[in-house]
């Protein structure tokens, strides 16, 4: 077997006695289109907190292609690879789209701390950000604040900052939330554009999208691995269509 | 897209930006009789200047920001009166390294904390200086301060002590134009810009992998050593220091001047500085005794009606005209 992009062994969280997370051993391969569902209260944010070093474990472990990366904080697994966006919008709300995702790429060419030399005259910081923004259909707001966007624009501006990351890993966490239907096409456009060997680990309640995404799905329940396969199999497992599924799929 | 937020264009200098030190060099010729009152004017403003990159820029919320200023003060003071340095370009360095050092060792502490408790330990940090001021009587003069300094000449030529208006006023100026380079250099600088994403969203910048403490620490440091400097021409330009320079009378009014200039602004802690002191002389000459209230009636009508201070009102009614253009 390969060695996974993203791996976690035996990750374990606990806040208190209430229990987040129970020995997770989760696998997410080079290149894969992987979605994690689950009910409301699942651990599902929890998990992508877990990965991102938000939040200390209480057990177990997160490797980095086999590299354990575990004791990393979270700015140091970012600059190994690991770009989140969050299901609520992260954003610099009074900066303007430009800037947003000029800070993010910035921080990826190692420029973020440079003091001599204005940002707006570094010209690969533009041209990189100019690209993620026309990407996402953004470059009309280009200038406009955060604040004066309509919530569906702020998810996009959500994932050109990951997207500027240039990650290996990419965790998404239910970015079509609040973006009308109509519009999501740019983001899944978006996310094919992506490298092949980039990992897409998504977090969805939008079944439709799920199933048009993913081609490999694991079903968290309370915190531990419900069950976990391809697309076909989830959909045909029966205790994930009695605990979760069952509506979404036979309507 | 406009200019102002565009980023390729922003740093740029603005015709505008010239008025201000055109205005300073009109008023030098203009108010010869005021130029004691405009040196305290130019010293406000570059303390609030330094205090706009750690509060306006990155979000760091100080009450105790005096810390510097005191530094800097006592440090030329001490230094002309126990050695006699009294050379005063090369004491302006001597309290940024003073108050600099300060800032690196408080920041690298108090840094991990935010809100509120940030907000304890700055006052924290000056309360311990105020302290450490009164009780070294033997070096700081104690409850009484330093008076009666005085200062060599400026590069040897220009006299300067406490009748030397001109010569004061104009060092104080060049003083503060070497600052505000370095300020605005700074806060356009891609470290500016990272400034801004952490008062903005702490949570998102470190989620983009940003060294977040350490630019914190860096931006608190250079702060402390501008503060130093203005602290330093205060002791320079008043001959005298005292415990006051020290005290939460001071941080707060700084802050109120850089609010009712508007944070984050670079050119709100001129604004704020020509009118809360030019207000405070107005009110003091024509209500001796309740002076304080006016001050106070101005600035609850600026935290009610123009949060960003009198120039984000600018600013506002700048984007109304721009938007009702479009």
């Amino acid at each position: 077997m390969t060695t996974p992009m993203l791996e976690t062994r035996g990750l374990c969280k606990n806040f208190g006695a209430l229990e987040v997370a129970r020995d997770v051993n989760f696998r997410l391969e080079r290149g894969a289109r992987h979605a994690l569902i689950g009910p409301n209260g699942a651990g599902k944010t929890t998990f992508v907190n877990l990965l991102t070093g938000v939040l200390p474990p209480s057990r177990g472990s997160v490797l980095l292609e086999g590299e354990d990366v575990t004791a990393l904080a979270q700015a140091r697994r970012v600059k190994r690879g690991i770009a989140r966006t969050f299901q609520i919008n992260q954003l610099f709300r009074g900066l303007s789209v430009q800037e947003n995702v000029c800070i993010a790429v910035s921080e990826r060419l190692g420029v973020g701390g440079a003091m001599l030399r204005a940002a707006g005259r570094r010209a690969d910081v533009l041209a990189e950000s100019a690209r993620l923004i026309d990407m996402l259909k953004l470059g009309g707001d280009a200038g406009r604040r955060i604040v004066e966007l309509p919530y569906g624009r702020q998810r996009l501006v959500e994932i050109a900052i990951a997207l500027g990351l240039n990650p290996r890993v990419l965790l998404l966490d239910e970015p079509a939330a609040g973006i009308p239907s109509a519009e999501s096409h740019i983001l899944l456009d978006a996310i094919a554009t992506l490298p092949k060997d980039i990992a897409v680990l998504i977090i969805e309640h939008d079944m439709d999208l799920v199933f048009r995404f993913a081609d490999r799905i694991t079903v968290l329940v309370s915190g531990a691995v419900l069950a976990e396969g391809t697309p076909a199999e989830i959909a045909a497992n029966p205790e994930v269509r009695t605990v979760y599924l069952g509506s979404a799929l036979d309507g | 897209m406009s200019a102002s937020t565009d980023l390729a264009r922003r740093h740029h200098w603005r015709w505008w930006e010239a008025l201000p030190w055109l205005l300073a060099l009109g008023a030098f010729f203009a108010f010869p009789n005021y130029l004691a009152f405009g040196t305290q004017v130019l010293i406000t403003i570059l303390f609030a200047l330094s205090l706009d990159l750690v509060l306006g820029y990155a979000g760091i919320v100080t009450l105790g920001h005096a810390a510097f200023f005191g530094a800097g003060a006592y440090t030329v003071g001490m230094l002309a009166l126990h050695l006699g340095w009294s050379e005063p370009l090369s004491g302006l360095l001597a309290a940024a390294l003073v108050a600099g050092a300060i800032g690196l060792a408080s920041g690298l502490v108090l840094l991990r904390t935010h809100g509120l408790a940030l907000l304890m330990l700055t006052l924290c940090t000056m309360a311990l200086l105020e302290q450490a001021a009164n009780m070294g009587a033997h070096w700081t003069g104690g409850f009484d301060g330093m008076p009666g300094l005085s200062f060599g000449k400026i590069l040897g030529v220009f006299g300067f002590d406490v009748l030397y208006y001109r010569s004061q006023y104009l060092y104080s100026l060049a003083a503060l134009f070497l600052c505000f380079l370095i300020v605005r250099k700074l806060v356009y600088s891609s470290f500016g810009q990272s400034l801004t994403g952490i008062r903005e969203n702490l949570l998102r910048m470190h989620a983009v992998g940003a060294p977040v403490r350490w630019r914190q620490v860096i931006a608190y440091t250079v702060s402390a050593a501008l503060a130093g400097v203005a602290g330093a021409l205060f002791t320079q330009a008043n001959g005298y220091v005292n415990l006051a320079v020290l005290s939460l009378e001071r941080s707060a009014g700084v802050m109120i001047v850089l609010i009712l200039g508007g944070y984050g602004r670079l050119y709100g802690a001129f604004v704020g500085a020509i009118a809360y002191m030019v207000l405070e002389h107005l009110l003091a000459k024509a209500y001796p005794t309740a002076w304080q209230l006016g001050l106070g009636i101005t600035l609850i009508a600026v935290a009610l009606f123009a949060r960003n201070g009198v120039i984000g009102m600018f600013d506002a009614l700048r984007r109304r005209f721009a938007g009702g253009a479009r």
